[in-house]
C-alpha cells in the first residue's frame, strides 16, 4: 500500500516537507482507504445478505441508535482534528522562513518568470539556487494572477499583482526541478514553465559572479540611487538620525506604532504601501505629509528601494 | 383514540382512496399544445420544462467535455488551438455548474415532487415559479450572446484581474447572464420555503416530512441567503469593467484577493446547493428499495441544515495559496473539517438503513450504491484538500479536478439519475427498459472511474489544471482518462435512447410500481392536474414500511362524495393549517 501512495507523489527533494506533506498525504490515504473498504464491504454484504425474497418481505422497525450516532460522529471528529493539527503545523513551517535564507526575486508576467538576484544577475525561466541553504523566493506579478508551483518541493503560492508573496525551500541535492504556473493566466498558461537548477554552493557563487553586475548595478545599488534621486532623504535619514520622518535605519522587521493606536511588523507589503500610498497608515508621532509615489515609481523600482532599506540594519 | 381535544386538535373524517390504475384525466392530457405548456403554472409541467432544459445543457457541456478530453490525448496540440481549449473548459465548467447542477435537482425534480410529497396542489406561488423558469432561459440567452462576442476564457471562477483585462465584452455578457440566473435560483428557493411552511397536507408535521423535503428546505435557505452575494460580486465586477472604477483590479487600485473572497462566499455554499438536494433523493430511494424505515431520521434531516449553515463559513479553503491572512487560513481549514462530519454521518446512516432490509437492486437503487461509493471518495479527498500543508501541494492540480468531479458528478449527478429513474414512471406514466437501465449504470460506473481515478494520481504528481499542453510523463494518465470519457459518453447515449423510447413504446406504469410509502406515490401515474383528486391526510411517517399500504391512502372524506367505497376513519391531528 505504501508503495502505491509513494507512486502518487513525485520524488521529494525537500526534506522539510517529507513528513508534514508526504507523511500526512499517506496517512489520510491510508485512513480513507480503510474506511472506504469498510463501507464498500458493508454495502455489498447487505445487498446480498438482505436481497429481497418476495414482495411481502417484512422488515423490522429500526429508527435510530444514539450510541451509534455518537460513535460515528466523535471518532471521525477526532481523526480530523489530528489531520488538522498535522496539516497546520506543516503549513506553519512553510510560512516560517529561516533568517539566513538566500533571497531571490521572481516576477511572473504573461507567460514567463523573470528572476533577479541580489548582485544584479538576471535570468528568465531559470532559477539558480545553492544546495543546502534555505532559499526564499519573493513573488510578484506584473499583470494578472500567476502561481508558482514546484512539485518536487511541495510548495506553491500565488503571484499577486501589487503585493509580495513568497515561498521557501531548501534543496538537498544538485539537479533540476520543474516549476509550473498553476493559476490560469490566458493563452500560454500551460507553457509558463521554469526550471530550478541546484548547484553546489561553490559552483553557485561562481555562477553568480559570472552573471552578476548588469548595466545599472545590483538591486540594492539601484535602490540607493533612487532614494537619493527621488529626494526621500529630505525627510528620511538613513543613519538613524531624527527628522521630519522616521529613519530608514533598522526599519525593516521592526514593530511600528501607528497613529490610530494599532501596531504592525514592518514587512515588504507594508513598505510598498507606505511608499505608494503613505496616507493609508500613518506612523504615530508624524504628520501625513509624504507625497504618494503611485504612478511615479515602477514595481521594479519599489522592489529595489525595499531591498535597499532592508540592508540598513 | 384519546377523547381529549386540545385547542389545535381537529377531528378529521377520512377514508381510503386507492389511486386508479387507469387514470383518464392526467396533467399531461389536461392542457395540450405548445402555448398551453409555455404559459402553464402547473409545477409538474414547469418541472418537466426545467428537466428538458437541464438535459439540453448537460448534453452540450458533456459534448464539450469529450472535446476537451480528446484534445488532451497528446501533450501538444491534438486538434484545437490553445485559445479554443481555454474557452471550451470555461464554457464546460460554467454550464455544468450554473445551468445544469444548480437547477437540476431542485428546479427540475424538486418542482415536480415537492408539492406532491406535501400533498399540495401546487407550490405557494405558481406564477413566480413560471417566472423563475423564464429568468433561467434569459440567463442562458445572455451566455449565448457572450459566445457571439468573443466568448470568455476566464475559467468559471472569473478571477480578476484576468477577467477585467481580457475580452471584456464576452465576460460582461456571461457574468450578466449568471447574475440573472441567480434570481431564478432565489425565487425558486423562496417559493419552496413558503410552500413547505404553508401547504403541508393535514397530518404532515415536521417529524413526518420526507427527508427529500428537508434537503430541499436546507437548499432553499442557502439559495436565498448566498445567491445575493453572487449578484453583488458580479455587479461590482461589471461596474469595474464598464465604468472603469477600481474594485478588484490592482492596476486601478483594487484588490484581486477581495474578489476571491466575494466569489467563494457564494460559490462554496453553491457547492451545497448542488449536493444537498441529492442527499434528499438518496434517502427516498434507499428506503423504497430496501422497504425499510430510514435509520436516523433526525440525524439526516438536521445534518442537512448543519451543512447548510457551516457551509457558509468555509469559503476561504479555496484560497490557501492566494495570499489571504494566516489567521483566516487557519480558521477556514478548521471549519472545513467540521463540515465534513455531518456528511460522514449521513453516509453511515444510509448504510445502516440497509441493515435487515429487503433490498431490490432496481436501476435507481444501483445509482444509489454508485453514489455512496463515489461520493465517499469525493468526501475523503475533500478532507485531503482541507489539510493545509497537503493542499499547498495539491491546489490547482488535477487532484482538485478529480475531487470535484467525484463530488459533483459522482455525487449530485448520480443522485439525479437515481431520482430520474425513480420518479420517471410517476412523471411520464411509462416504464423504461430495466435491463438497459442497469447496463448503462454499470457502464457509467466503469467509465467514470476510468476517467477520473487517474486524475488523482497525475494531480498528486504535479499535473496542473487548466493546461492545454502538458509534459510527456503525464500522457498515459491522460489517455486512460480520455478513453474513460468515451465510455461515459456512450452510456449517456444509451440512457437517452431508452428513456425517449419509453415515452412512445414503454410499458404502462402502475400508480406505485415500487410499492413506496411516499405520498407522491399515492396519486395516479401520471398524476391528475391537481395531483390528488382528494385532500390527502397523513397519519404515518413517509418511511413506515412496517405498516400496511392501506394506512397510506387516506384523504379527507367530507370534501369528496361519490368516489370510492373505502371504509371511514376518524383521525385526530394537531394540524391547524388547511391545504
Ligand atoms: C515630504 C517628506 C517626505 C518625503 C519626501 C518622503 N517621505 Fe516617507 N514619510 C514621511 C513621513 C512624515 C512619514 C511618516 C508618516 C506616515 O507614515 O505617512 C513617512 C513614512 C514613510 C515610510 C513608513 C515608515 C515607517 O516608519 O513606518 C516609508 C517606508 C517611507 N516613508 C518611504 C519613503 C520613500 C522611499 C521616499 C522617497 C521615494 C519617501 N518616503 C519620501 C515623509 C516623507
Ligand atoms: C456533472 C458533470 C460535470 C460537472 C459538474 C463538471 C464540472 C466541471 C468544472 C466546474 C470544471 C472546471 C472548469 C474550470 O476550471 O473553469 C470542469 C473541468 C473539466 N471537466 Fe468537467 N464536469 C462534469 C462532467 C465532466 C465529464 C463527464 C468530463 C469528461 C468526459 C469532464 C471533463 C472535464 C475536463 C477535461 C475539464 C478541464 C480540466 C482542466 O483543464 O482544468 N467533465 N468540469
Ligand atoms: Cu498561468
Ligand atoms: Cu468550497
Amino acid at each position: 500500500m505504501g508503495r502505491l501512495f509513494d507512486f502518487m507523489l513525485p520524488e521529494n527533494k525537500s526534506p522539510l516537507t517529507a513528513d508534514s506533506t508526504d507523511g500526512l498525504f499517506h496517512f489520510i490515504n491510508e485512513v480513507s482507504l480503510i474506511l472506504l473498504i469498510g463501507i464498500t464491504f458493508a454495502l455489498i454484504y447487505f445487498a446480498f445478505k438482505y436481497k429481497r425474497k418476495s414482495e411481502d418481505d417484512k422488515t423490522p422497525l429500526i429508527t435510530h441508535n444514539n450510541t451509534l450516532e455518537i460513535t460515528w460522529s466523535v471518532i471521525p471528529l477526532l481523526i480530523t482534528l489530528v489531520i488538522f493539527g498535522w496539516g497546520y503545523s506543516g503549513w506553519l513551517n512553510l510560512k516560517a522562513v529561516p533568517d539566513d535564507a538566500y533571497e531571490i526575486q521572481v516576477t511572473g508576467f504573461k507567460w514567463n518568470w523573470a528572476v533577479n538576484y541580489e548582485n544584479g544577475a538576471q535570468t528568465l525561466n531559470e532559477i539558480h539556487v545553492p544546495k543546502g541553504r534555505p532559499v526564499k523566493i519573493v513573488l510578484q506579478s506584473r499583470d494578472v494572477l500567476h502561481s508558482f508551483f514546484v512539485p518536487d518541493y511541495r510548495v506553491k503560492h500565488d503571484a499577486v499583482p501589487g503585493r509580495y508573496t513568497y515561498v521557501w525551500f531548501q534543496a538537498e541535492e544538485v539537479g533540476e526541478s520543474v516549476v509550473f504556473c498553476t493559476e490560469y493566466c490566458g493563452t500560454s498558461h500551460s507553457d509558463m514553465l521554469a526550471k530550478i537548477i541546484v548547484h553546489e554552493p561553490e559552483d553557485f557563487e561562481t555562477w553568480l559572479e559570472l552573471n552578476g553586475g548588469g548595466p545599472s548595478g545590483t538591486p540594492v545599488e539601484q535602490g540607493e540611487a533612487l532614494v537619493v534621486q527621488q529626494g526621500c532623504q529630505t525627510c528620511h535619514s538613513v543613519d538613524g538620525s531624527a527628522g521630519l520622518a522616521p529613519t530608514f535605519k533598522g526599519l525593516f522587521g521592526k514593530e511600528e506604532q501607528l497613529n490610530d493606536g494599532s501596531s504592525l511588523t514592518v514587512d515588504e507589503n507594508y513598505l510598498r504601501e507606505s511608499i505608494l500610498n503613505p496616507g493609508a497608515k500613518v506612523v504615530n508621532g508624524y504628520e501625513n505629509i509624504m507625497p504618494p509615489y503611485e504612478g511615479i515609481l515602477s514595481d521594479d523600482e519599489i522592489t529595489n528601494i525595499i531591498e535597499y532599506i532592508k540592508t540598513l540594519e | 383514540m384519546a377523547a381529549a381535544q386540545s385547542k389545535n386538535m381537529t377531528t378529521l373524517q377520512v377514508k381510503r382512496f386507492k389511486p386508479s390504475e387507469n387514470p383518464t384525466n392526467t396533467y399531461l392530457t389536461d392542457e395540450k399544445g405548445v402555448w398551453a405548456w409555455m404559459t402553464t403554472v402547473d409545477h409538474k409541467k414547469i418541472g418537466l420544462m426545467y428537466l428538458v432544459a437541464v438535459a439540453f445543457f448537460f448534453a452540450l457541456a458533456g459534448f464539450l467535455a469529450i472535446a476537451l478530453r480528446t484534445e488532451l490525448w497528446t501533450p501538444a496540440k491534438t486538434f484545437i488551438e490553445a485559445d479554443t481549449y481555454n474557452q471550451l473548459f470555461t464554457l464546460h465548467g460554467a454550464m455544468m455548474v450554473f445551468f445544469v447542477l444548480v437547477p437540476s435537482i431542485p428546479a427540475a425534480l424538486g418542482n415536480f415532487v415537492l408539492p406532491m410529497q406535501l400533498g399540495a396542489k401546487d407550490v405557494a406561488f405558481p406564477r413566480l415559479n413560471l417566472a423563475s423558469f423564464y429568468i433561467y432561459v434569459i440567463g442562458a440567452v445572455f451566455t449565448f450572446i457572450s459566445l457571439a462576442n468573443n466568448g470568455f476564457d476566464t475559467g468559471w471562477t472569473f478571477y480578476t484581474p484576468y477577467s477585467s483585462d481580457t475580452n471584456s465584452l464576452g465576460v460582461i455578457w456571461v457574468t450578466l447572464g449568471v447574475f440573472i440566473l441567480g434570481f431564478s435560483s432565489i425565487l425558486t428557493g423562496t417559493n419552496f420555503i413558503t410552500t413547505i411552511h404553508k401547504l403541508r397536507a393535514p397530518g404532515i408535521t415536521w417529524d413526518k416530512l420526507p427527508l427529500n423535503i428537508w434537503a430541499l428546505y436546507a437548499t432553499s435557505v442557502i439559495q436565498v441567503l448566498a445567491t445575493p452575494v453572487l449578484a453583488i460580486t458580479i455587479l461590482l465586477l461589471s461596474m469595474e469593467n464598464i465604468l472603469d472604477i477600481g474594485i478588484f483590479d490592482p492596476a486601478k487600485g483594487g484588490d484581486p484577493v477581495l474578489y476571491q473572497h466575494f466569489f467563494w462566499f457564494y460559490s462554496h455554499p453553491a457547492v451545497y446547493i448542488m449536493i444537498v438536494p441529492g442527499f434528499g433523493i438518496i434517502s427516498e430511494v434507499i428506503t423504497t428499495f430496501s422497504k425499510k424505515h430510514i435509520f436516523g431520521y433526525w440525524a439526516i434531516a438536521l445534518s442537512s441544515l448543519a451543512i447548510a449553515f457551516i457551509g457558509f463559513l468555509v469559503w476561504g479553503h479555496h484560497m490557501f495559496t492566494s495570499g489571504q491572512s494566516a489567521v483566516a487560513t487557519t480558521v477556514f481549514s478548521f471549519l472545513t473539517f467540521l463540515v465534513g462530519i455531518p456528511t460522514g454521518i449521513k453516509i453511515l446512516n444510509w448504510v445502516a438503513t440497509l441493515y435487515k432490509g429487503s433490498i431490490e437492486m432496481k436501476t435507481p437503487m444501483l445509482y444509489v450504491f454508485i453514489f455512496l461509493f463515489l461520493f465517499t471518495i469525493g468526501g475523503f479527498t475533500g478532507i485531503m484538500l482541507g489539510a493545509l500543508s497537503v493542499d499547498i501541494h495539491l491546489h490547482d492540480t488535477y487532484y482538485v479536478v478529480a475531487h470535484f468531479h467525484y463530488v459533483m458528478m459522482g455525487g449530485t449527478l448520480m443522485a439525479l439519475l437515481a431520482g430520474l429513474h425513480y420518479w420517471w414512471p410517476k412523471m411520464t406514466g411509462k416504464m423504461y427498459n430495466e435491463t438497459l437501465g442497469k447496463i448503462s449504470a454499470v457502464l457509467i460506473f466503469i467509465g467514470f472511474n476510468m476517467t477520473f481515478l487517474p486524475q488523482f494520481v497525475m494531480g498528486a504528481q504535479g499535473m496542473p489544471r487548466r493546461y492545454y499542453n502538458y509534459i510527456d510523463q503525464f500522457q498515459p494518465f491522460h489517455q486512460t482518462s480520455t478513453i474513460g470519457s468515451y465510455i461515459l459518453g456512450a452510456a449517456f447515449l444509451i440512457i437517452l435512447y431508452y428513456l425517449v423510447r419509453s415515452l412512445f413504446g414503454g410499458e404502462k406504469a402502475s400508480a406505485n410500481p415500487w410499492n413506496s410509502r411516499g405520498l407522491e406515490w399515492q396519486a395516479t401515474s401520471p398524476p391528475d392536474f391537481h395531483n390528488f383528486d382528494h385532500t390527502p391526510v397523513v397519519i404515518n411517517g413517509p418511511y413506515d414500511y412496517h405498516k400496511p399500504m392501506e394506512e397510506f391512502q387516506l384523504g379527507l372524506a367530507v370534501e369528496h362524495n361519490g368516489h370510492g367505497h373505502g371504509e371511514h376513519h376518524e383521525v385526530k391531528t394537531d394540524q391547524t393549517e388547511k391545504a
